[in-house]
């Protein structure tokens, strides 16, 4: 299913959960936080958190600023 | 001297903030951090970059037990978004465990090009961050009474910025820090206030700190130094130096001389006496 994540279209196989994302893009020993369609979802929830078609999802995390 | 600095719930052995963008690479970064003496730093809440994933992370380059991490909210333009790159820095530090999960650098920016803060969208988000549980420490321009009602709107420290964020231009406008820090801490002489961004050099902080500021901010000025670990010791000795002036008490300024050496005794000719 297309799913949006971090501004790019992606196609993802079966119904994986935050948890399975984040590792699916090696995050999963980092410190990173989750959006699922503007809201903020606590690490916590990443596990139980199913994504389903058409879900915006961010994945950010601490850079360089001022 | 050690005099700490109280924001919020949080003592401060340094009052210079320093900043951790613009450097060429992330040793260069630790080193002028350490160099600078801060036990604050700033950062900034992005996208992970899902390709190239080789990249190194800032978060490897960060000693999490040595510095406090104050999340910004550095290119938001409207309060919405100020609010949701916030909760996500929390989210972020809550998983560090790191003091700074309460803290958030609160910029909510007018246009791209002046960088100058949106002194509506700013208090509206300052407001929501405060009531959602935030120490909000606040961004704003040097006009004292978008300072006081920023103060009013809860803000945990008020930071105005000495000229626009990195000009370098320095103080531009001293009279108006000075309005702003007797308006701030009148009845309330703890208040933190920052002088946040504008620095250029070490006497730019120095200035700033004997005006009566309660600390400084700066990142451009040590980035994009020609020798940014030099000028980070630079800017410790100066916000040393100018946080010493000021609890020393300046001399007034006078337009004649006054000698140092005793008129009494003097062997010589005085003119016009």
């Amino acid at each position: 299913m297309q799913i949006v994540v971090n501004g790019e279209e992606i196609d993802i196989a079966g119904c994986p959960t935050l948890a399975d994302l984040v590792e699916h893009f090696g995050l999963g020993s980092r410190a990173v936080a989750v959006e699922l369609n503007e809201e903020l979802i606590p690490r916590e929830r990443h596990a139980e958190t199913r994504i389903r078609k058409g879900d915006r999802i961010e994945l950010v995390t601490l850079v360089g600023g001022g | 001297m050690t005099e700490t600095l109280k924001v919020g719930s949080i003592e401060i052995a340094s009052r210079l903030i320093v900043g951790t963008g613009k450097y060429g690479n992330y040793d260069l970064m630790r080193s002028a951090l350490d160099a600078s003496g801060a036990q604050v730093i700033t950062v900034a809440v992005r996208r992970e970059r899902l390709v190239d994933e080789k990249g190194r992370s800032i978060l490897d380059f960060i000693d999490l037990d040595r510095y406090t991490v104050l999340p910004n909210t550095a290119g938001c333009f409207d309060a919405a978004d100020a609010i949701r790159v916030a909760r996500l820095g929390r989210e972020i530090l809550a998983q560090m465990n790191n003091p700074g999960r309460e803290w958030v650098k609160l910029e909510v920016l007018g246009d791209r090009q002046t960088l100058l803060p949106d002194p509506v969208g700013t208090i509206e988000a300052c407001r929501a961050l405060v009531k959602d549980g935030f120490k909000v420490l606040c961004y704003t321009s040097d006009d004292p009474i978008a300072a006081m009602r920023l103060k009013e709107a809860g803000a945990t420290s008020v930071m105005p910025a000495g000229s626009p964020i990195g000009s370098g231009r320095g103080i531009a406008n001293p009279s108006a820090i000075r309005i702003i820090l007797e308006r701030l801490k009148d009845g309330d002489p703890t208040y933190p206030v920052i002088v946040d961004a504008g620095v250029g050099t070490a006497s730019d902080v120095t200035i700033a700190m004997e005006l009566g500021s309660d600390g400084v901010l700066l990142n451009t000025g040590i980035a994009h130094a020609r020798d940014p670990i030099t000028m980070a010791t630079a800017m410790r000795h100066a916000c040393l130096a100018g946080r010493a002036a000021y609890l020393a008490g300046r001399i007034p300024k006078r337009l004649y001389a006054t000698a140092s050496s005793p008129w009494e005794g003097v062997i010589s000719h005085i003119p016009g006496e």
